[in-house]
C-alpha cells in the first residue's frame, strides 16, 4: 500500500493502544515509543512560512519554553497540510532553523561616524533620535513644494528607501505609508533587482 | 502569477524561460513534475545553461540569453502562419479585431512616435481608430486590425531568423513549435513559467509580453493549467509589490500621481483606463476613484475630505523615474542625502557594484535595518575602500526577522498566508515596523517642536493604533482591508468601496482578506482533507489562506469559458455558468457573479481593461505596441532584424545623461556573453550567514563551457579572471558541458555563467568578489529593471 507522509504521521498518532500489526504490516509499538522520545514531544506547535523564495512553503515550528523563560526553537519542518508544499522543503527551507537562531546576529544598534574606522555600540534611543534628525534635516533641505512649471508637487528628493521583500505584508504597507507621508518619492524593493 | 503553484499540475505543456525552477524553486517545481508524471505533460526548457530543470525537461533549447522575444516571436509567427491559434478565444477575448489608426508604423527597427533626441516614444501614438461614440472600431478583416498587423509584424520571425538570433537550431525550434501549436486547441492548455531570467534585460517587459501574447493567441490566459507565471525570488516580494514599495505605484497598483495633476479628477482621468467597447465593464478604470479616495481616507482620515480633494496635495509627485538605478544615479550626482535599506543590500544586489560603492560614499547618511551585517552596512570598509575617506554616517539597526514576528507573506501565486510569531526578538532586535513607527513619531515630534518644510502631511498621517509607536500587524491588516466608516465595520469586498469618503481601504486588492468574520489568511483547510477542501478537484483549496483579489485562484478566469459560459475544456473548468442556479460556479469568478453570459450585452471577459479583452496590441509599454527583439546593450552581434537599431532605442542611459564615462564594453574587448544566476543552496546574500548552506556552497565560481576552457587552457578548479568594462571577479572555474558554444548569426558565441551569492560579509570571509561588479548600469525602458542577465566579459586564466 502507498502511504503519504501525512497518513504515516497520522497512523502513528491515532493508533495508540492498538494491538498487533498495523496496516503497514509491522508492529508500530516500538516506533511509537521512539516517537514518544522525540524532542518535539509536548512542544508548542506554531505555523509559519519559509523566509526564502516565494513558493510560500508552509512550515511547522516546534518550540519549548525553558526554565529560565527563554524560548528554544527545537525544529522546523514542512507543513504536511499545505497545498503548496505538502510538507516538502528544499535545502534552504530545511535549514531555516540556522537562520532563525544565530550567533551571527547584530547584537545592538551600531553607529559609524563619518570617516571612522570602527563601529560604536549605541543605544536604541540614540540611534532612533539620530535617524529622525537626519530624516528631518534631509527632508527640509531637499523638499520641493512647487516645481519649475508651478505645479504643486510636495516631494522630498533627497531621501530614498529600499527593501521590503522580507517584511511581513503589513510592515511593507506601513513602510509605504510612512515614506509617502514624508513625501519620499525614491521608493524601491527587490522587484526590479 | 496569473495562476498559482499547485495549478501548474493542470498543464499539458510547460514552457520554462529565464528560470530554473528545479534549482531555484525546487518545491514549486514539484507541480511541473506532477503535470509530467500524472498527465504526460511535456516540459520545454529554453535556457543558456543545461540545468537540473533541463535534465528532466523533454527538450532543452540552448538559447542565447536575452533573445527570448525572438523565440516567442518565432512561435507567434508559426501559430499565425499555420492558423493554429484558438480562433473563438481570440475573437471573443482579445483585441485581435480592434482597428489600429493608420499612423501606426514599424520600419527599420522603430515604431512610429519616436523622438530621437529624447530617446522616447509617444505611446499615445499607438492607438485604435475610434468612432463618434468614442469606442474602438472592430473589424478583424481590416488590414489594420490588430491580428493583421501582428501577422505582418511577426512574419519576419522565421525559423531561420529565430536560429540566427537565438542559436536554437531550426529543426529543434520547429519540433517545439509543433507542440506549442497544438496548444491552441480548446482541450489543450499550456503554461509559461518564468523568473528573473526574463525580467533582467533592457527588453524585460517585452520578453514577458511576448509570452503573454502567445498565450492569448493560444487561448491559454485565464485557464487552469495556463497563464503567465512569474516564480519570484523572495518570500514576500509579491506582498510588498502589492503594497507598493515601488516608486511608480500606490497600494493596489494605483498609479503614483504626476506633476500637473491638480486634483483627483486630473489624476483619475490620466491614470484610469477608458472604456473602449460598449460592453466593456472597465471595472478598474470605472472604480479607480473609489479605490483612491478609500486609500486617502486610510492615510489621512478626517483630514481627507471632499473640499480638499481628499488631501491629494499631500501625496508627493515625482519629477521623473525614481527606481533603483535612479536612486544611485542621484547619489552619484550628489543629490541624494540619505538612504534607508531594509533586508536588502545595495552593494551586492544592484548592478555595477563599484559604482554603487561610490554612490553610497556620496550619501550624507545610510541606515541599514537588518538582522545581520550586510555588504551595505559594511560598505565603508569594503575591500579596497579606505574608511577614513568615506564621510557617510552609517547606522546599523538590528531588526527582527520573519520568525520573530507575525504578519502575512504573499507567495508568487498571490496566496497571502499568515504566519505566527514563533520566537521572541533575539537580543536587542526590534521589529522593522516598530522602528519605522517610532522614527516617524520622532520626526513628527520634531515638526511639532520646530519649523520645517510642509509639515502638514507628516502631522496628519493617521496612526490609529493602540500604541502608535508599537502598532501590531493585526491592526495594520485591518487597516489594509478597510472599513465602512459609517458603521465602523470591516468590508468583505472592494465592491463596497465608495468615492464619497465613507469608506477606507489601505490596499483595495486586499479588501475582503480580513472581514468581520476574521483574518482569512490564517485559514488552514489544506490537503488533510482533499475531498472537502478542494471541492472542484482543480487544486484551488479555497479554504487555505486567502488569495487576492477576493480569494480568486486564477486571474482572468472568465476567459476559461466560452462566450456562453461553457468551459473550453470541460475536464479542466475554471468557472462555468450554471443556468439553473443563475450564477457562475467553480473558482471565484473574474466577472459579475450573476451576469448571464447568454443575454445580449453581457460584459466582455477581461473586466480590468478598457477594451474588455486581453491586449495583443498595447500602448501601456514604453518600447512598442508589439514586442520586438532588440539586442542587449552589450551584445556580440548587430541585430539581424535591423542592424541600425540594434539595441532598444529607448533605454535610459544614466551615465551618458550625467556626463559620466561610458561604462559599456564591446565584443572586441569583451568577447564572451555572460549571465548571472542563483544556486539552490543560497538566497541572494543572507544565506552567507547560514552554516549549513555555506558548507554546501562555500565559494564563488564561474561556469565555463568545456570547449572554451580547452581553447583557453583552463582546467576545472583553475583560478580565472572574468572582467567587464566595469569590474572583475577572480574566482575558480567550473568547466562544464552544461554550457556550450552557439552559432549566432554565423558567429561562434560562448556564454559564461556567474552565480551571484558572494560578497565580503558572511561566514566564509575573504570571498569578497561581488558578481554584480560586472553587470551594466542600464535598465528596461518601461520598468528600469537592470540588465543583469546579458552582458559582455573577457576571460583569462590566472
Amino acid at each position: 500500500m502507498e502511504l503519504t507522509r501525512r497518513q504515516f504521521l497520522q497512523l502513528g498518532a491515532t493508533s495508540t493502544g492498538a494491538v498487533g500489526l498495523s496496516p503497514l504490516g509491522f508492529d508500530l509499538v516500538p516506533a511509537r515509543q521512539v516517537k514518544q522520545r522525540l524532542r518535539v514531544e509536548g512542544a508548542n506547535v506554531s505555523h509559519t512560512v519559509c523566509p526564502y523564495c516565494a513558493v510560500g512553503c508552509a512550515l511547522v515550528a516546534y518550540t519549548r519554553k525553558a526554565a529560565n523563560g527563554s524560548v528554544d526553537l527545537l525544529q522546523i519542518e514542512g507543513d504536511p497540510d499545505s497545498p503548496v508544499n505538502e510538507g516538502r522543503l528544499c535545502p534552504k527551507g530545511a535549514s531555516a532553523l540556522q537562520l532563525a537562531v544565530s550567533r551571527r546576529r547584530v547584537p545592538s544598534p551600531m553607529y559609524r561616524e563619518p570617516g571612522a574606522t570602527e563601529w560604536k555600540q549605541v543605544s536604541w534611543d540614540f540611534a532612533l533620535d539620530r535617524l529622525a534628525r537626519n530624516i528631518k534635516a534631509s527632508r527640509d533641505r531637499t523638499f520641493v513644494t512647487t516645481d519649475a512649471a508651478g505645479n504643486v508637487v510636495n516631494r522630498c528628493e533627497g531621501i530614498a528607501f529600499a527593501g521590503g521583500a522580507a517584511f511581513s505584508s503589513e510592515e511593507g504597507y506601513l513602510a509605504t505609508k510612512v515614506m509617502r507621508g514624508l513625501g519620499v518619492v525614491y521608493l524601491e524593493q527587490q522587484a526590479r533587482v | 502569477m496569473t495562476n498559482h503553484w499547485r495549478d501548474i499540475r493542470n498543464a499539458d505543456l510547460i514552457l520554462i524561460n529565464g528560470a530554473n525552477p528545479a534549482e531555484a524553486h525546487p518545491v514549486g517545481f514539484q507541480w511541473m513534475l506532477r503535470a509530467k508524471l500524472d498527465r504526460g505533460a511535456k516540459i520545454i526548457h529554453a535556457d543558456p545553461r543545461f540545468t537540473r530543470t533541463s535534465a528532466v525537461a523533454d527538450t532543452h533549447l540552448r538559447i542565447r540569453t536575452g533573445s527570448d522575444v525572438a523565440y516567442f516571436g518565432g512561435l507567434i509567427n508559426y501559430v499565425l502562419q499555420n492558423e493554429l491559434y484558438h480562433k473563438d478565444y481570440v475573437q471573443y477575448a482579445t483585441n485581435a479585431a480592434f482597428v489600429v489608426k493608420d499612423s501606426y508604423q514599424f520600419k527599420d527597427g522603430l515604431f512610429n512616435g519616436y523622438d530621437p533626441q529624447k530617446r522616447v516614444y509617444d505611446a499615445t501614438s499607438w492607438a485604435y481608430e475610434t468612432g463618434p461614440d468614442g469606442f474602438a472600431k472592430t473589424d478583424i478583416q481590416n488590414p489594420r486590425s490588430v491580428l493583421n498587423l501582428m501577422r505582418e509584424h511577426y512574419r519576419r520571425y522565421t525559423p531561420d531568423m529565430v536560429a540566427r538570433i537565438t542559436g536554437i537550431p531550426q529543426d529543434q525550434f520547429l519540433q517545439v513549435a509543433k507542440l506549442v501549436g497544438e496548444m491552441g486547441r480548446p482541450d489543450k492548455v499550456m503554461t509559461i513559467v518564468y523568473a528573473v531570467g526574463l525580467t533582467h534585460h533592457t527588453t524585460g517587459v517585452q520578453l514577458i509580453r511576448s509570452g503573454a501574447v502567445l498565450q492569448l493567441l493560444l487561448g491559454n490566459i485565464g485557464r487552469p493549467g495556463g497563464g503567465m507565471n512569474a516564480e519570484r525570488g523572495h518570500a514576500n516580494i509579491q506582498g510588498n509589490t502589492d503594497h507598493a514599495i515601488s516608486w511608480d505605484i500606490l497600494p493596489g497598483y494605483l498609479r503614483v500621481p504626476a506633476p500637473g495633476q491638480h486634483n483627483l479628477t486630473d489624476y483619475v482621468t490620466q491614470s484610469a483606463s477608458k472604456k473602449l467597447q460598449p460592453t466593456s465593464l472597465n471595472f478598474f478604470g470605472d472604480n479607480y476613484r473609489k479605490f483612491m479616495v478609500s486609500l486617502m481616507k486610510a492615510w489621512y482620515g478626517e483630514k481627507a475630505v471632499s473640499a480638499n480633494e481628499y488631501a491629494f496635495d499631500y501625496l508627493p509627485k515625482p519629477a521623473s523615474n525614481a527606481s533603483w538605478l535612479s536612486i544611485f544615479d542621484q547619489a552619484l550626482r550628489g543629490k541624494m542625502e540619505g538612504l534607508m535599506l531594509s533586508g536588502m543590500t545595495a552593494t551586492s544586489i544592484g548592478p555595477d557594484s563599484n559604482q554603487v560603492l561610490q554612490a553610497l560614499s556620496k550619501l550624507k547618511w545610510l541606515c541599514v535595518m537588518d538582522a545581520f551585517a550586510t555588504t551595505s552596512s559594511e560598505f565603508w570598509r569594503a575591500p579596497g575602500v579606505d574608511p577614513k575617506s568615506v564621510q557617510t554616517e552609517v547606522l546599523m539597526l538590528p531588526a527582527t526577522h520573519w520568525i520573530e514576528k507575525d504578519g502575512s507573506f504573499t507567495n508568487s501565486g498571490r496566496w497571502a498566508q499568515w504566519k505566527e510569531q514563533v520566537l521572541p526578538p533575539q537580543g536587542e532586535a526590534r521589529h522593522d515596523h516598530w522602528i519605522l513607527a517610532e522614527v516617524f513619531q520622532r520626526v513628527r515630534d520634531l515638526y511639532q517642536q520646530q519649523d520645517g518644510k510642509f509639515p502638514e502631511p507628516v502631522l496628519a498621517l493617521t496612526f490609529p493604533y493602540a500604541d502608535p509607536r508599537r502598532p501590531t500587524l493585526d491592526e495594520i491588516a485591518k487597516e489594509i482591508n478597510g472599513y465602512d466608516l459609517t458603521t465602523g465595520k470591516r468590508l468583505a469586498t472592494f465592491a463596497g468601496l465608495k468615492d464619497d469618503g465613507s469608506t477606507s481601504a489601505g490596499d483595495w486588492i486586499y479588501t475582503g482578506h480580513y472581514p468581520e468574520t476574521g483574518n482569512l489568511t490564517k485559514r488552514r483547510d489544506g490537503i488533510q482533507n482533499p475531498a472537502k477542501n478542494d471541492p472542484t478537484g482543480m487544486g484551488f483549496y479555497p479554504g487555505w489562506a486567502w488569495s487576492w483579489p477576493l480569494n480568486r485562484r486564477v486571474l482572468y478566469n472568465r476567459a476559461s469559458a466560452d462566450a456562453q459560459g461553457r468551459p473550453w475544456d470541460p475536464q479542466r473548468p475554471g468557472i462555468r455558468w450554471d443556468p439553473t442556479a443563475a450564477k457562475w460556479v467553480g473558482d471565484v469568478p473574474d466577472y459579475p457573479p450573476t451576469a448571464d453570459p447568454t443575454k445580449p450585452g453581457a460584459p466582455l471577459p477581461f473586466i480590468m481593461t478598457g477594451e474588455g479583452t486581453g491586449r495583443l496590441f498595447s500602448n501601456g509599454v514604453a518600447d512598442g505596441p508589439f514586442p520586438e527583439h532588440y539586442e542587449p546593450v552589450e551584445s556580440p552581434i548587430d541585430n539581424p532584424l535591423h542592424p541600425s537599431v540594434s539595441a532598444t532605442p529607448v533605454a535610459f542611459l544614466y551615465d551618458k545623461a550625467a556626463g559620466r564615462d561610458n561604462r559599456f564594453g564591446t565584443s572586441a574587448d569583451y568577447p564572451y556573453v555572460a549571465t548571472s544566476y542563483r544556486l539552490t543552496e543560497h538566497e541572494h546574500y543572507i544565506t552567507q550567514q547560514v552554516e549549513h548552506l555555506v558548507q554546501l556552497q562555500p565559494e564563488p565560481f564561474v561556469e565555463i563551457p568545456a570547449e572554451l576552457a580547452k581553447e583557453k587552457g583552463i582546467k576545472n578548479g583553475d583560478k580565472v579572471r572574468v572582467s567587464s568594462k566595469r569590474g572583475k571577479l577572480e574566482v575558480r572555474a567550473v568547466v562544464t558541458k552544461r554550457l556550450g558554444a552557439l552559432q549566432i548569426d554565423g558567429k561562434k558565441v560562448y556564454q559564461i555563467g556567474i552565480p551571484i551569492h558572494w560578497g565580503f560579509v558572511g561566514i566564509n570571509t575573504g570571498q569578497h568578489w561581488l558578481a554584480n561588479a560586472l553587470t551594466p548600469f542600464v535598465g528596461d525602458a518601461s520598468s528600469r529593471t537592470p540588465e543583469f542577465k546579458a552582458f559582455l566579459v573577457n576571460l583569462e586564466k590566472m
